[in-house]
């Protein structure tokens, strides 16, 4: 009896990601996810620029590569084509919340139905680990050295608070995958955005908080740790909207 | 003879694309090209299309990607600044080999300028608005009859070699009004396979990217792009000549400016100087033979352009400087009359008049 | 007749761009080139607006008329801004119930017709476009009346059918009145 195996979503290779990042749990959530839904020979996946750009070589369905920020107005182009494909974005901190902060907002504001996974690490990392909108006050990096002083550079973006006014978005909730509960809510989280989008519910965004030990000058506990401690206080879990269950 | 009616140049463009097709636009509202939007506003719902007004010039240019990557005819009109916006997705299209139709009824600039029109964006459109190693077949239309023709074309053009196309239209030619009939032979179907659509099992994934992180692999994409643009060069460059057989002094313009000088032309024959004008139609790729072998025949050029002398450069580079090429211009939204078009023809046959 | 260009000219919403495109299609239907091009822009909401429309036996060149053959103006700034350039020999027609000054120019033809007068008391109010155009099309033998009326059908949509007997009137009146 198999009692773990590759998801069927997942292209059976190597992954680039630094050792002890969470991309690749969270690549697996959604390939289960699509898996488990039976959505895959009908998906059509969309990278974005920073690390996860390389994510259309690894989910095995159909992949667009967007340009930085971009990625909800290209899922917007597909899903209009062909409404009956199911399409999803994956997207760091810098490409949702900063350089694509208009898209995403748009997106939710024209309820489309799409699923987007956002990966917050608060930090840039293809790039070197430069200052994200989402790094947190004090904390040091490449472009804040002397930690992210507020008075000058503002304070983070909390992308699900934010979306969570915006009156066309339907599901919105922020997980985390630094322990097994935690993976597991993720887990439910995003499958239930994939499904949501199946039964044509409109916009889902999950937000999953992550770790980057590469530029966080941590080692993987430790960054998960960090993580836990800083910034799952400053990004509270939790569902910040579900308008499906208003429905009811 | 079909049916004309009379249209103004963004409508008739906007129902042309319908009938090419295209069921999918995506757009922001900019004068003068706003009426593109308004029409397809109105007919897409009626036609089963999808009309989005994005958030952005940005949205709207990915939105096309998008559906251009999932194998629909799509497109975007804007006007100049609002194609600058665009040149990213431009550049971006042209890297994943997507074809889309993109309309600039240009106006004038820099900035923000001015909403009078203008072909200041010749530069833009034929040397590449956005980054790297990219070219757009550039269709200048000068009537409304055109506009609609070249619609069709582009469309065709685009699938046909998987590469962005850009209508340069102005502001002139999209608020005019003229008879036109808008019949078009059925619509040519083309190989999308490599659309994103779906596998639904019956093939590998398809992968619609512009990335490619190792240099030499990436040399050779760009490689293998500039051998389909040097068959368009050969095979799908477009002008119309003018009083050329006899002509000692050429007038070289296109899009409206190609009208006014036509006038100049006339009035020029009527004082007898041979004065004749050759019209590109494609500005990518650009009519280079007909330009060097009327060279050979004729005293001077004249370039007529709404800009401070963008394609002028073109001109001297396809006669190898071999004739004396001169600059009739005006910018900023202003349109030169036929009577400085003249008096320019005059100074250059040698100022008898 | 080989060519005519025609300039309207007056504010925004005197119907200047639709007096214009109704030419242009009468032209259309009587086999002729024509072309029509308005001014564009904030100009159009409340300041000035114009619209040339040349009718040809020729293909258009240039579809700008700086220099009318025929000039329409619907108010003072327009008359003195394009008389001068209207051609000698041509026309000149213009709403005298509104410019109150007369054309200076002694080498065209000048036809002044009380249009926003005619039209209020022939209860038209707005339709003082159509008296004009009625004028117009009287004095100069560029486009026969009939050609008007099948233009009028083709630009008016079926929804607004009945204001194609009102616009019909109005062309009449200004055709009629000496």
């Amino acid at each position: 009896m198999i009692v773990f195996e590759k998801p069927k979503s997942l292209v059976d290779m190597p992954m680039h990601y630094c050792p002890g990042c969470t991309h690749g749990i969270i690549h697996r959530l959604v390939a289960e996810a699509i898996d488990e839904l039976g959505i895959q020979h009908k998906t059509i996946g969309i990278a974005s620029v920073g690390c996860s750009v390389f994510a259309y070589n690894y989910f095995d369905c159909d992949m667009v590569q967007a340009a930085h920020g971009r990625a909800p107005a290209v899922a917007t182009g597909v899903k209009r084509a062909n409404p009956e494909n199911i399409v999803f974005t994956y997207q760091g901190d810098g490409d949702l919340a900063s350089i694509g902060t208009a898209e995403t907002v748009h997106a939710a504001a024209r309820n489309e139905n799409i699923t987007i996974i956002f990966v917050n690490n608060a930090i840039y990392g293809m790039t070197g680990g430069q200052m994200a909108p989402t790094s947190l006050p004090g904390q040091v990096t490449q472009t804040s050295p002397y930690g992210r002083d507020t008075t000058q550079v503002g304070f983070p973006v909390k992308m699900c608070e934010m979306l969570s006014k915006v009156d066309g978005a339907t599901y919105l909730e922020r997980v985390a995958v630094n322990n097994v509960r935690n993976v597991r809510n993720a887990k439910k989280a995003i499958k239930k955005a994939f499904q949501n989008q199946v039964e044509g519910k409109g916009f889902s965004l999950i937000e999953v908080l992550s770790t980057c030990p590469t530029n966080w000058g941590k080692n993987p506990l430790d960054s998960l740790k960090w993580q836990e401690d800083n910034m799952t206080p400053y990004y509270p879990l939790g569902v910040y909207k579900d308008s499906t269950k208003e429905e009811k | 003879m079909a049916d004309k009616v009379l249209m103004k140049g963004n409508e008739a463009l906007a129902e042309a694309a319908i009938m090419a097709g295209c069921k999918h636009y995506y757009g922001y509202p900019i004068t003068p090209q706003t009426e593109i939007a308004a029409y397809m506003a109105r007919r897409m719902p009626k036609v089963g299309g999808v009309f989005l007004q994005a958030e952005s010039e940005i949205a709207a240019i990915n939105m096309v990607i998008g559906s251009a990557a999932a194998g629909k005819r799509t497109m975007t009109s804007s006007s100049s600044p609002g194609i600058s916006l665009k040149s990213e997705g431009i550049s971006y299209l042209a890297g994943c080999d997507l074809p889309a139709l993109i309309v600039n009824v240009q106006r004038g600039g820099p900035g923000l300028g001015g909403i009078q029109p203008s072909q200041a964006d010749y530069f833009q459109a034929i040397k590449g608005g956005g980054h790297g190693d990219y070219k757009l077949i550039v269709l200048a239309p000068n009537s409304v009859q055109e506009t609609v023709d070249l619609t069709f074309k582009g469309f065709d053009l685009a699938d046909k070699y998987r590469m962005p196309v850009m209508l340069l239209s102005d502001g002139t030619i999209g608020q005019m009004m003229e008879p036109v009939s808008l019949n078009q032979s059925k619509n040519a179907t083309y190989d999308k396979s490599w659309a994103v659509t779906g596998t639904y099992g019956k093939r590998t994934k398809n992968i619609v990217n512009s990335l490619c992180l190792r240099p030499e692999e990436l040399e050779e994409w760009n490689k293998a792009r500039y051998e389909r643009y040097n068959k368009i060069a050969k095979e799908e460059t477009l002008y119309e000549e003018y009083l050329t057989e006899d002509a000692e002094i050429c007038i070289v313009a296109f899009g409206i400016a190609s009208r006014v000088s036509k006038n100049a032309v006339n009035a020029g024959r009527k004082l007898g100087i041979k004065a004749g004008m050759i019209r590109p139609i494609t500005l990518w790729p650009f009519p280079n033979e007909v330009l060097a072998q009327t060279a050979k025949r004729v005293k001077a050029f004249i370039s007529v352009e709404l800009s401070m002398g963008q394609m002028i450069d073109d001109v001297k580079l396809a006669i190898n400087c071999s004739r004396p090429v001169t600059l009739c211009s005006r910018s900023g939204g202003m349109i030169m009359s036929p009577e400085e078009i003249l008096q320019k023809i005059i100074e250059v046959d040698g100022g008898k008049q | 007749m080989s060519t005519k260009n025609f300039l309207f000219a007056g504010f925004g919403g005197q119907g200047i761009l639709f007096a214009g495109k109704l030419l242009a299609y009468s032209g259309l239907l009587k086999g002729k080139q024509v072309s029509w091009l308005p001014s564009y822009g904030p100009e159009m909401r409340g300041g000035t607006a114009n619209c040339s429309v040349i009718i040809s036996d020729e293909q258009i060149g240039s579809p700008i008329v700086a220099e009318p053959d025929i000039l329409v103006a619907l108010n003072l700034p327009s008359l003195e801004k394009y008389q001068n350039k209207t051609q000698k020999g041509g026309m000149i027609v213009y709403d005298n119930s509104i410019i109150t000054k007369s054309v200076s120019k002694d080498d065209v033809k000048v036809f002044a017709i009380p249009a926003t007068q005619l039209a209020i008391d022939n209860k038209l109010d707005g339709l003082a476009n159509m008296i004009i155009l009625g004028k117009v099309i009287k004095e100069c033998d560029a486009i026969d009346y009939d050609y008007i009326k099948q233009a009028m059908q083709k630009v008016v949509s079926a929804k607004k059918a009945n204001l194609l007997e009102y616009n019909l009137k109005a062309i009449e009146i200004g055709y009629n009145y000496k």
